[in-house]
This record gives C-alpha cells, structure tokens and sequence, in this order.
C-alpha cells in the first residue's frame, strides 16, 4: 500500500492510500477525491487529469512524453511541477507522495 | 416535483457517470444502477488496444472500486431490464423484480452487428464490445498466425495493430475505398493506411467477404466477393453495431435510428431521458441534425447534462465532440465532426507521422484531426467551440501554427 496525499485547491487534505501499479488519477478517483474528471480514462487523451507533483518527488517519475507535455500545455495554470496524473504510476518509492489539485481542469 | 428515484439502465460510460455525476452534485435519493453485464462497471477503450496488450489490469478498466457503490450508496443491480411501463413508472426485470422510478436514463448502448455470412458461426469468428469478449481473446492473441479483421473501422484496426505488432499475418477486409472512411477525411485516412502497411497489414478495399469455411468447425478460409480466398486462423469482425432499442421500442417511445431525444436529452416521455450509444439527438456540431455518436465524450458529457437537469439546472446539450483512438504508435484525436468537409489544410509532418488535418465547409473551420499532436487536438476543441475565424487561407500560409493562432485571436473577455 502506497500512502498518497491529495490537497484541493482550497486546501482540504484527501490522505488514501493505492496500490503499486495505479496510477496517481486512478488513487484520486477511485477514493472520490473531487478536482479530476479523467475523462478519457487515463489514455492519455483528455487533459482532465492535471495535478502538481510536490517538488521531492518531481524526480521520482520518468519525464514526460511528448504527448503529455503537448496535452498539458494547453491545461489551466500550468506550472514547472504540472503533470497528467494518469501518466503517473505509483510504486512504493513515492510513499507519502503530496499531490496538489488545480482550481480547476 | 422533486426526483426521489431515479433507474438507470445500463452501467457502461454513461451510465456510470450519470450515477457519479448525481451525487457528486449532492442528489439525494435512489439511484438503481443496472447492468446485464458480469462484474463492476468498467471501460469499454482499453479492451480493443492496452487492456488487450495486457498493459493494463482488470482493476485499471473499472470506474470505481466496489467500495463506491457501498459508500455512494449507488445500487449495482445485476440483471437486465426486460418491459418499461411508461404509465406506472416502471421497469420489470428479467428477474421478475419490478422497479418504480421518478425518472428513468436508458443508457443501453449499441450491441455489435454480426455478420451474417455463410459460415459466420465457425470457431474462431469473435467480436469486440464487452470484457469477456477481450478476456476469450488475450489468450489466442499470441498464437494467432493468420488473422483477418472485417472492417476497417477504430475497433478492427485497433485489433489489426496489436495482432500485427504480435507478428500474426494480418488481412483488413474492407467494402469501402479506406480506412475509417465514415468518420475521417481521406488525408487522414492515407496515413493509417500507410502505417498499417508499414507494420505488415494487408488491405483489401473495395472488398466483400462471401464466405466464411472452416476445417470441421473451425475457421480456415475467408472467401471474397472478387473470387479470391485468404487462408486465416481467426477473424474477428467489426461492422458496425445496432443501438440497443428494442425495450424502449415495446414501451411505445420514438424510435429512429436509435431512442430519439430533443435537445434536453429527452425522449418522448417525459419521465425518460436517454443518452450515449443509444441516442439520436439533434447535434449543435452537425447544423442541429440529429446524429447517434459512438464514443466516450458523447456518454459522459450527456450523462452530466442529464444530471444536472435532474438537479434542476437544466441546458441544452451543446458539447463539441470529440474522440481518440490509439493504433500502433499513432494516436489519432478527433475535434468536431468530419462530416461533409469540402477543404482540408494540413500543418505538420506527414513523413513524421505528426500533423493535424483541418478540415472545413464552406470556409469555416468544422473538425480537427490530429495524429500524435496532442496539443493541436487540444487548441481545436477550443477553436471548434466558439466562431474561430480561421479560414484555409490564413492556415495554408507557410509556418501557420494552430496555436500560436489561437492565442492571438482569442475573443476579447
Ligand atoms: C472495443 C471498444 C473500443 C472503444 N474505443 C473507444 C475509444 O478509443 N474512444 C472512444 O471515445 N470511444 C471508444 N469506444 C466507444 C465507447 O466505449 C462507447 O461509445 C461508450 O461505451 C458508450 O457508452 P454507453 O453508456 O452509451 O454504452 P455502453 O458503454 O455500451 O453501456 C451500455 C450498457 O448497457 C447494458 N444494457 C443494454 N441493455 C440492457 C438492459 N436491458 N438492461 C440492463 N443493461 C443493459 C449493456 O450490456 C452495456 O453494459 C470503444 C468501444 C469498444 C467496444
Ligand atoms: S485521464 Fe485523460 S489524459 Fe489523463
């Protein structure tokens, strides 16, 4: 189990916890954390998924994709830690990761 | 009178959100969520391109874990909804169980067209709608040798890549001239073609298949309409599908290429709306015409138009369509409707497989097709949904860039 924190916008903290293997979207939507509509599901399609990866764990991922740089490039409020949550996969080594949700996708 | 019940019929991507959306949105009462499928209700997409690469779990499909429906107090009911009783305000299922609603969603879908040929009921001959039929195929998918997909629409080549990129023999059988010929222009339709080919597709336009036969009852051979027959270890077929109608039909609602809604989403009863697959709704994006749309933006955006109305915010449905598909490394996404295009403009690359077609009527821009350009898909859907003034002209200069365009000519707020 892979503890996650989720802090909207107005600052209410979600503390859930995933599975090695899901992504950072699938650990909000699965645990009803409001601020990701995922529409196309995690394929990478739809730009709802966006979030900020809290600075200690940026490196913890791979860089992105073109597709998901060209995707989040038109995303609201797009900041240097800005990523598509459903490109992200979680595994132990980001245990206790803090995720911050926009105002809005 | 405010809704207390609420049945939905059919948990796929409309019927999910539309229960998702009700309570997000601090609904209330009921909500009787039925499914004729085994399971909790999942993601139809990744069955036809990750889910059957085995890239993705099972759990990775579903929309919510089974605690959501505890907790959301969203009540999965596992049986099919057999006769509406539009007067009592009701649905009786399979079971005998009858349900009584305040409003009831159809969200049944469309079911595959089968093919109807001689030999069409050999072993070996599949579709692909739901997770058991992903789940009869992953395991073949490796020993498949020979393989032909009838018809070349999303889901067959979707199939024709993940089969060909196995190593499998792969044979597209196709009535029309190319590929996706319903629902993108021809240029876009060039580079699948060329793709496809690159990775060792075999296509065969124009072309009819007159027979299905088999070694003992078990598929080997694939006889076309030109008098030549392809020797194939499986087939699967993808040819269209039939809008799930048959319910709503006997209960006496208006029937027309699909459940027929006004632009609320409504059907002729008022006490029954009806979305997604199934629907034939009147369509901002196609000159108000009524159009029955196959993809996941149409569910889930008319189940939240739906929903919000119940919650008495009630709109007309005007979201811009749009819609992907991944095939090989391509990922190809669609702004708008292609539909009766008579100018293109292409920005990008070609030979890079990276560039978007513009495709407009009379000069006005009405559908964006992008090819691994993600963010020209993005732009486009905000172009499409205000009155962009981008002409073919301005797009043919030399060095247009969609989105620098768009920055520059965004309405004043
Ligand atoms: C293999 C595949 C790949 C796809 N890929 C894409 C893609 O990449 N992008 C995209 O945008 N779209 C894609 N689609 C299309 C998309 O999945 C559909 O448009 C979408 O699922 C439609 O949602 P819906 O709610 O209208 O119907 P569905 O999701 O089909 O759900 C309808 C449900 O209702 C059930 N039902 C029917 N009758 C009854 C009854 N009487 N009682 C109870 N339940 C009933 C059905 O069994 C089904 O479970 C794909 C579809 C398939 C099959
Ligand atoms: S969920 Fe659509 S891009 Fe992430």
């Amino acid at each position: 189990m892979i503890n996650v924190t989720f802090i909207e916008h107005n600052g209410t903290e979600h503390k859930v916890t995933a599975e090695a293997g899901q992504s950072v979207m699938q650990a909000a939507t699965f645990n009803q954390v409001p601020g990701i509509s995922a529409d196309c599901g995690g394929a990478g399609a739809c730009a709802t998924c966006h979030t900020y990866v809290a600075a200690e764990w940026v490196d913890s991922f791979p860089t992105k994709t073109e597709m998901e740089t060209d995707l989040l490039e038109c995303a609201i409020d797009i900041r240097e830690n800005s990523r598509l949550s459903c490109q992200l996969v979680l595994s132990d080594a980001v245990d206790g990761i803090v995720i911050t949700l926009p105002e809005s996708q | 009178m405010s809704i207390q019940k609420v049945v939905v019929m059919g948990a796929g991507h409309g019927g999910f959100q539309l229960a998702a959306t009700l309570r997000q949105t601090g609904y209330q009462g009921s909500i009787q969520l039925l499914s004729d499928e085994p399971g909790l209700p999942y993601q139809r997409p990744p069955l036809s391109k990750s889910y059957m690469q085995g890239k993705i779990s099972e759990m990775a499909m579903l929309f919510r874990p089974a605690a959501f429906y505890e907790t959301e107090k969203v009540e999965l009911i596992h049986d099919s909804a057999k006769i509406i009783n539009c007067d009592a305000k009701t649905v009786e299922l399979n079971s005998g169980k009858i349900l009584p609603y305040d409003h009831l969603i159809i969200a049944s879908g469309a079911r595959n067209r089968l093919l109807n040929l001689p030999g069409s009921d050999l072993q070996g001959v599949h579709g692909i709608k739901t997770r058991q039929d992903a789940d009869v195929l992953i395991p073949l998918l490796p020993i498949i040798k020979k393989l032909a997909v009838i018809g070349a629409g999303f889901i067959g080549l979707e199939f024709a890549a993940v089969a060909a990129a196995q190593g499998a023999e792969v044979h597209v059988i196709e009535l029309g001239e190319r590929p996706m010929q319903r629902a993108i222009s021809e240029q876009m339709s060039e580079v699948f073609r060329l793709a496809h080919e690159q990775w060792g597709v075999q296509f065969h336009f124009n072309t009819g298949v007159s027979a299905i036969e088999g070694d003992g009852d078990k598929v080997s051979r694939l006889l076309t309409n030109d008098g030549s027959s392809i020797e194939v270890d499986r087939i699967i077929y993808g040819i269209g599908v039939i809008p799930n109608v048959e319910i709503a039909a006997d209960a006496g609602l208006t029937i027309e290429n699909g459940i027929v809604v006004d632009e609320m989403l409504l059907t002729s009863d008022p006490n029954i709306s009806s979305l997604g697959d199934v629907a034939n709704f009147p369509c901002k994006y196609f000159n108000g015409k009524r159009i029955r749309l196959e993809s996941v933006q149409n569910a889930v955006d008319q189940a939240r138009t739906i929903a919000a109305r119940l919650m008495g915010n009630p709109a007309p449905y005007i979201q811009l369509p749009w819609f992907w598909t991944d095939q090989g490394n391509l990922k190809l996404q669609i702004a708008g409707l292609s539909i009766g295009y008579n100018e293109t403009v292409i920005v990008g690359s070609v030979a890079d497989q990276k560039l978007s077609v513009l495709c407009f009527c009379d000069g006005e821009l009405i559908c964006v097709e992008s090819c691994n350009r993600a963010g020209d898909h993005m732009v486009g859907r905000k172009l499409l949904a205000r009155v962009s003034g981008l002409t073919p002209e301005i797009a043919k200069v030399e060095g247009f860039d969609l989105k620098a365009w768009e920055v520059l000519n965004r309405p004043e707020v």
